[in-house]
């Protein structure tokens, strides 16, 4: 299965070229804008600038709508509630900017080589040695999280295959202890295979 | 070939009733360039190659690689003994083939033009340059077998501890990975239910209830695995 989060589509264009401290900047403020001057307009202006971006990163469409397939449950969700709670115009701010800014994310993902984003956060870090953060291992925790993205989708999806093939599909308890459980195993399987590969002696 | 020592070497495990020994006090030295594990499931071999790399520390007597404690000195012990696991999804943690290997060079090459350049030779070593931009999710299980083998062999190991390595692959995919590991200038200590690869190995261990029951000539210690299968 393949995710658009976490997974870098090599490229030429302007934003692949971008140094990817840029990116993670103009990602932060845009973010902060979003919030502080929080309105329909500002989301639906956010949206804009989000699709002009994906269309000049050339993120395929088909990677795309897959995508935004897996978070259509959960805003469809939000919005009928901001819409019961608070009214349509609160609802286009709230979710407008959370779908805005999962795929301003997206693009960074999509345009920045994980390897590159560790040098940037590993170089910002650089002056907090002395303060004891050690700064591979902040950047290593944050490209684990990228990773860990896609490969708790895929836990997931297998284990609701595995619940649907014991007709097990509508038990939640099916569903939430095994991938509980195997999320956790994964996560120690990947520490006890960083150590044996030395990361982060 | 490095001079791989347990002294004694006791490993326990707590449960909740209590420690339970998983593997019995173990004296030998591996000077092979070839080393089976062989046993039944459970047996306590994988313990037996966690030991060598410091994965899992004895509870009592010393593993020593090249004279250098793995209970002491475990980064250096690291450097020296690469570990590869039976399922290598885990053990590949960056997002793209060519990243995953560039991580285990981190250390090494610090500018990343020159890493990426490196991790693309060791993939064109291994016979994956072609997939050097592919996201390791996309990879078949032989791949990213291989992967995982090339990304702990990027940094030039002396010993390479394989856990057996071929166990979820198909047969030409077994015959791939297997042909990489036998071809490896580094010493070779081999986990594995496969009794064909054992037997090209230039000493085999049998362990079994978490002791080392025969050690020695491959032909001879497969023999005897075999005569105490029922």
């Amino acid at each position: 299965m393949s995710h658009l989060i976490g997974a870098y589509q090599p490229g030429t264009t302007f934003l692949h070229r971008m140094p990817a401290g840029a990116k993670l900047v103009a990602m932060a403020v845009i973010s902060l804008a979003t919030v502080v001057y929080r309105s329909p307009a500002t989301s639906v202006a956010l949206l804009g600038v989000v699709v002009a971006l994906l269309a000049v990163a050339r993120v395929r469409l088909a990677l795309l709508v897959r995508t935004l397939r897996g978070l259509l449950v959960v805003m469809v969700l939000i919005t009928t509630f901001q819409v019961w709670q608070q009214g349509w115009q609160h609802a286009v701010t709230v979710v407008g900017a959370l779908v805005g800014l999962i795929l301003l994310a997206t693009v960074l993902t999509v345009t920045t080589a994980v390897d590159e984003m560790l040098d940037t956060i590993t170089r910002a870090l650089g002056p907090f040695r002395r303060f004891g953060v050690d700064p591979d291992l902040v950047a290593l925790a944050f490209s684990l999280m990228i990773r860990g993205i896609p490969t708790t989708i895929d836990l997931a999806s297998e284990t609701r295959q595995a619940a649907m093939a014991r007709g097990l599909e509508r038990n939640p308890r099916a569903l939430v202890t095994p991938m509980v459980l195997r999320t956790v195993a994964h996560a120690r399987a990947t520490g006890e295979a960083l150590h044996a590969r030395g990361v982060g002696d | 070939m490095s001079r791989i020592e347990l002294h004694e070497a006791r490993v326990c495990a707590e449960t909740g009733r209590g420690e339970v020994e998983i593997l019995a006090a173990t004296t030998l030295t591996l000077t092979e360039p070839r080393v089976a594990l062989i046993g039944p499931n459970g047996s306590g071999k994988s313990t037996f190659a966690r030991l060598l790399n410091g994965l899992v520390t004895p509870r009592s007597g010393r593993v020593v690689v090249d004279g250098l404690d793995v209970a002491h000195d475990g980064r250096e012990v690291r450097r020296r003994v690469a570990f590869a696991f039976t399922d290598p999804t885990a053990q590949l943690v960056m997002p793209t083939v060519v990243e995953d290997v560039a991580l285990s060079l981190r250390r090494t090459h610090p500018d990343r033009d020159e890493r990426t350049r490196a991790a693309l030779s060791v993939l064109d070593r291994y016979g994956l340059g072609e997939l050097a931009e592919r996201s390791v999710h996309s990879l078949s299980g032989g791949q990213r077998q291989l992967l995982a083998l090339a990304g702990v062999l990027a940094t030039d190991p002396h010993v390479l501890v394989a856990d057996e390595p071929t166990t979820l692959l198909d047969l030409a995919n077994t015959r791939r990975v297997a042909d990489l590991l036998f071809s490896l200038r580094q010493q070779l200590v081999l986990v594995t239910h496969d009794l064909d690869l054992a037997l090209r190995c230039d000493r085999a261990v049998l362990v079994d209830a978490g002791r080392v029951t025969a050690d020695g000539d491959p032909h001879e210690v497969v023999a005897r695995y075999r005569a105490g299968v029922p």
